[in-house]
């Protein structure tokens, strides 16, 4: 060391700090090290967006031939002998007559008609012609005659639904191959379909009923439909949010405004926090077990499902009705208190509408996880076969039985026909759209209220 | 604020209709998922043709639904269990314990149960005992008790082709599974003599003993339903899954069926008694809600009609064998008789 320090002194100084423009190796690493930390951050994006892609590729691939039908029109002669035996025209009196009655006048109405028209497939006997009809149309034709008695007798058209193996041929699911195997469908009745569709007898059709029909056994997955699921997971929401909000915004400001920091409180936040990192399913058997047996409300209503809803998303809500009552600038309270407002009256006149935008966002937010839950609605008999609407909600419509969103895509994916899985996909695409709007609506809200400081 | 006297009117209108519309008018059913699609098509057929309304089926396992069914006498309690196999000791003790102590036991048919493999494999023809001796932990070999070592389908009949043993097996808490175990693995441990092995070395239950199966990974246990086998079965196409004969018939593009003793399964040949593998489906009815829940009784009578149930109705055409002594059971519930105790 005492041999160099005189040395150094006349040479040059070592550059300590260089140009800026020239790299030293420290200098390259951190560079380096920086573009690594971009490449990692792009990767994890690219990573995330190839997964959504492919999920969402598949989804509409398997999905979107849902929403149209191979829909079949040909005229009817409502048979007053069939329908009407005693021809009093009374519906009462009619509606002895079951879709089987009407199955056969529409089989034979087919029939003929294709004969009328000359379209004839070599071999094909009428069975097999009848059999091409949905299941679902006679259901239809009743109830069609029966809100109208005046048309017995008379020739109506009909839009029907073929059968779900006719209409997966037209979706490339069914071949005439599968079709040898398959007791279900035979070669000659897609023939058939092929020459009505020639004549413009069979027509691919957009599916409105898939949105607004209800349920459909396995027999007729053509005609099954997402109408009592949608206002199902319509009442929860509603429900939920009316349930929650009140609860969730009490809770937080008192425990924001009010509560003395102590144990206790301490307390309350670490379980606040805990609950939300809850499995749902732990609601559902909490909901069996409080408002099924206990409370005695029925199984499968909506309001039930509210309820464990409502339970399973509070903590999510208070957490974040926490934070945006937190993000209020102490300044506006000490403002208010300064010029003798109550402290009652800093929150409510203040406080709580600076806050709302945030507290509406995590809500909403909070509802959209609760609209695609389907565990804890397994055990409070809402994955259900359920066909009928629920009233409406003045008319006890909350407590009718109702299916859910989340529920109908595992009900569908667990059925046995092929053609279930497409309607599986079909419900994912309906949920995420539901899911899309009420994250935009969050969204809107938060862009159109929000208040920075 | 004006939401929370908009919160407080819709609490106050959700007690209300509790109470109000606490009378229950449609039937509510529950349990196994093999009866699901038949109770979903016989509802569907009762909502459009009847007054009432159309009943809620819920799925969930024959367990689940009979526990559901033995919770008690009420509205909130459900009125069917249905179940794919009879109702335990166990279950209707629970029932009478809670005060359901009237239950009709109603048979409505048969299903089949059938292996089935990819459709671009080979097809197989097995015995009972074949498929005990491909799964089974314990195996006869030269009159000694060993460890199943059997790789290929071949190692357990030179008939068979000689491809890797794997099968889907359904898990225990399936009803299928009783079944399986009853007329497959323990009628195949009878017949190659492994049971009489196991009593020779003295095995507690014999038949216990029987039904241990391999676990080296060639018997995979499926806990899921159908759709979950035939997905496995998709993925490997070596697998031999085990199905409901109208989950085969419905998949017929995908998949194979593999006879038993030389007789291909069909709703005629289990009818017939010929193919070994099926069970009887059944459905408990709560007889004390009969004539309080509206339509109940009409669902059950619906249900059994020769219309439905019968060789011709759509129960069949979806892959039911339907019972020869329809009449009998028709009798039963037209005189609502319940099931004698289980001793």
């Amino acid at each position: 060391m005492t041999d160099i320090s005189p040395t150094s002194a006349d040479a040059p100084k070592p550059k300590a700090h260089g140009s800026l423009l020239e790299a030293t190796p420290l200098m390259k690493r951190r560079n380096a090290a920086e573009k690594r930390f971009h490449a990692y951050g792009i990767a994890a994006i690219v990573v995330a967006l190839l997964t959504l892609t492919v999920m969402l590729f598949t989804i509409i691939r398997d999905g979107h031939s849902a929403f149209y039908q191979a829909t079949m029109t040909f005229p009817v002669t409502i048979d007053a002998a069939v329908v009407d035996k005693t021809g009093s025209g009374d519906v009462a009196e009619m509606s002895k007559v079951t879709t089987i009655g009407y199955a056969r006048i529409l089989g034979e109405s087919l029939v003929k008609y294709l004969a009328d028209e000359g379209l004839v497939v070599e071999g094909m006997t009428d069975k097999e012609i009848t059999d091409m009809i949905s299941k679902d149309a006679p259901a239809r034709l009743r109830d069609r005659v029966l809100a109208d008695p005046s048309l017995v007798g008379q020739t109506v058209t009909v839009d029907a639904f073929t059968g779900g193996r006719v209409d997966g041929y037209f979706k490339g699911r069914v071949t005439r191959e599968i079709a040898e195997r398959d007791s279900n469908v035979t070669v000659t009745q897609l023939d058939m379909a092929d020459l009505m569709e020639e004549a413009g007898v069979l027509r691919s059709k957009f599916n409105w009923s898939f949105i607004t029909a209800p349920d459909a056994s396995d027999l007729r997955p053509e005609a099954a439909g997402l109408g009592v699921a949608l206002l199902g997971t319509l009442y929860m929401m509603l429900l939920t949010f009316i349930f929650t909000l009140p609860i969730g915004v009490a809770a937080s400001i008192y425990l924001e405004e009010f509560a003395p920091k102590n144990r206790l409180t301490d307390l309350i936040e670490v379980n606040i926090s805990n609950l939300a990192a809850v499995p749902s399913i732990v609601y559902g058997i909490l909901g069996l077990a409080i408002f099924i047996n206990f409370a005695g409300l029925p199984s499968s209503a909506p309001l039930v499902g509210a309820l464990v809803l409502t339970l399973m998303t509070l903590p999510t809500i208070i957490i974040a009705t926490r934070a945006a009552i937190r993000a209020v600038p102490p300044s506006i309270r000490d403002a208010a208190l300064g010029v003798g407002a109550s402290k009652m009256q800093t929150v409510v006149h203040h406080v709580l509408p600076l806050a709302a935008p945030g507290i509406l966002t995590g809500t909403i937010l909070g509802l959209a996880s609760a609209a695609g839950e389907t565990g804890p609605l397994l055990l409070i008999g809402m994955v259900a076969f359920v066909t009928n609407y629920p009233a409406s909600p003045l008319d006890g419509g909350f407590l009718d039985p109702a299916s859910a969103l989340p529920v109908q895509v595992y009900s569908w994916a667990s059925r046995s026909d092929p053609a279930f899985i497409e309607r599986s996909s079909g419900a994912i695409i309906v949920l995420l759209i539901f899911l899309f709007f009420m994250n935009a609506l969050a969204i809107v809200l938060r862009r159109r209220f929000e208040r920075r400081w | 604020m004006s939401y929370m006297k908009f919160t407080v009117s819709a609490l106050a209108m959700a007690a209300l209709s509790a109470t109000a519309a606490s009378a229950r008018d449609q039937v509510q059913i529950s349990g196994s998922s093999t009866v699901l699609p038949y109770a979903t098509i016989v509802a569907e057929a009762f909502g459009e043709n009847f007054d009432f309304p159309t009943p809620v089926v819920e799925g969930g396992g024959s367990g689940a639904g009979r526990k559901k069914m033995c919770e008690g006498v009420g509205e909130n309690t459900v009125d069917i269990a249905n179940s794919s196999s009879k109702i335990t000791k166990g279950d209707y003790e629970l029932c009478v314990s809670n005060g359901v102590t009237e239950i009709m036991e109603v048979r409505f048919g048969y299903d089949g149960i059938v292996f089935a493999s990819d459709i671009n494999g080979p097809a197989f023809a097995f015995t009972p005992a074949d498929i005990h001796n491909a799964l089974a932990a314990k195996v006869l070999k030269d009159g000694a008790l060993v460890d199943n070592t059997a790789k290929t389908w071949a190692d357990v009949n030179p008939e068979l082709p000689a491809q890797d043993i794997m099968v889907f097996v359904p898990g225990t808490k399936h009803g299928t599974r009783e079944v399986f175990d009853e007329k497959v693995i323990i009628a195949g441990c009878e017949e190659n003599g492994t049971l009489a092995a196991h009593e020779a070395a003295g095995a507690e239950d014999a038949e216990d003993a029987c039904m241990a199966l391999r676990t080296d990974g060639l018997s995979i246990d499926i806990d899921g339903d159908y759709t979950e086998t035939l997905a496995r079965v998709d993925a490997n196409k070596n697998g031999v899954g085990v199905f409901g004969l109208s989950f085969y018939q419905n998949n017929t593009d995908k998949l194979q069926v593999a006879t038993m003793n030389g007789v291909v399964p069909t709703t005629e040949a289990i009818a017939a008694a010929e193919y070994p593998v099926s069970r009887p489906l059944y459905f408990y009815v709560k007889k004390a809600h009969i004539g309080v829940i509206p339509g109940l009784k009409e669902y059950v009578s619906f249900f059994l009609s020769d219309d439905m149930a019968g060789p011709d109705g759509p129960l069949a055409a979806y892959g039911l064998v339907s019972d020869p002594e329809l009449a009998e059971t028709q009798a039963l519930i037209e005189a609502e008789t319940p099931m004698e105790a289980i001793q």
